[in-house]
């Protein structure tokens, strides 16, 4: 599928068979969310040293859980077929798939040489509007805020038979110029047949 | 406007938590009760103050208890509080007849009144996170209260609202 194709479904499903809600409270609940496992998760021993890297993980749980659904709802909305390669996969993920949820499209950059390994760099991110991280000299080193959206792209990913790893490398929030995840694909998934199935 | 929206399936169950809610045991489901309570307080309370800025401040319990029916709700659940009563002593009776959160869920009819009852407490888990986020956005508008969630038919909702110094 061409690049304008995708953004064309795009456009036309958020515009016409999205529900939507404000933004501002998806922002307050998800910032609410993160900074909730920031207080409950903290480093052995401690009291108030949050685990970023459990922070993390959990994020991405949660994200995994969300995906291995929204793949669903994606599927039905967008009415796409599957994907030819990578780079298709690449274009309908920024320009439809962010684009009906959270209206947003990060620009697909930076190909490995095996073409096999993407990024996507967030101009926007509805997650992270007014947010700063906290003040404590280890998060902008350790926390990716808006980790669940790794998550959200590994399980969905995972339910069209593609493993992938998925992860973020730069976030404003940090300090760095921009906000890019990485998405390497480690392999299709074989469908195989249930033991003993006639 | 299209810019400030994102898309939405609906309540805070995107994680697929609470489906499980009912089968915890009392103090696993306490503590999970009092963190959703908690984060929507939070929520409330951002929502209340961003919100309400461009509009004349709310004088009387009543004006402040109808920002949240007519103006907070809509933000959050696209429609308006349905019915709200009041014994004119400090409490106060939310009831949305269908409520966007339970609007979806379904009952195995064939499984008899008793799978019935157990609808409606896995239900209730839903209905934690609204209720901290009108105790939220009360507070920020100078009213504290207790606010109690409660569904015996799906899809209505009510939220008991009882205000500091409320007489019964």
């Amino acid at each position: 599928m061409a690049s304008s194709k995708a953004a064309r479904i795009g456009e036309d499903v958020w515009k016409s068979r999205t529900e939507k809600i404000n933004t501002e409270i998806v922002t307050l609940t998800y910032g609410t969310i993160v900074s909730s496992l920031c207080r409950d998760l903290l480093l052995p021993n401690t009291t108030s040293s949050t685990d970023y890297a459990a922070v993390n993980a959990e994020l991405d749980r949660m994200g995994y859980n969300i995906g291995l659904r929204l793949v669903e709802d994606f599927l039905a909305k967008s009415n796409t077929g599957a994907c030819q390669n990578l780079r298709e996969t690449a274009e309908v993920i920024s320009k439809t798939g962010f684009k009906i949820f959270l209206n947003i499209t990060p620009i697909v950059s930076g190909w490995s040489s095996d073409g096999k390994s993407f990024g996507l760099v967030f101009e926007e991110n509805p997650l992270a509007d007014f947010v700063e991280l906290p003040d404590d000299g280890r998060s902008q080193e350790e926390l990716w805020y808006s980790n669940i959206l790794c998550g959200v792209l590994r399980g969905a990913l995972e339910m069209v038979q593609m493993q992938v790893d998925v992860r973020f490398v730069s976030d404003v929030l940090r300090g760095n110029d921009t906000t890019e995840m990485r998405v390497t694909l480690l392999k299709y998934i074989e469908d195989e047949m249930p033991p003993d199935d006639e | 406007s299209t810019t400030n929206e994102v898309a939405t399936k609906g309540g805070v169950s995107s994680t697929g938590a609470p489906s499980t809610a009912a089968g915890l045991d009392d103090g696993t489901r306490e503590a999970l009760y009092f963190r959703l309570n908690n984060m929507g307080y939070r929520v409330g309370q951002g929502l209340a103050e961003r919100f309400s800025t461009n509009r004349p401040r709310p004088v009387t319990p009543l004006e402040t208890i109808k920002f949240i029916c007519k103006d907070l709700w809509p933000l959050l659940f696209r429609k308006q509080i349905d019915n709200l009563k009041t014994n004119h002593r400090g409490i106060f009776v939310l009831t949305d007849v269908r409520f966007q959160p339970l609007s979806r869920v379904s009952v195995d009819r064939r499984a008899g009144p008793r799978a019935a009852e157990e609808l409606v407490r896995r239900a209730q888990v839903y209905l934690v996170f609204p209720a901290g986020v009108i105790r939220g956005a009360l507070s920020a508008l100078g009213i504290e209260a207790t606010v109690q969630g409660e569904t015996t038919e799906i899809p209505t909702a009510t939220f008991q609202i009882k205000t500091k110094g409320a007489k019964a």
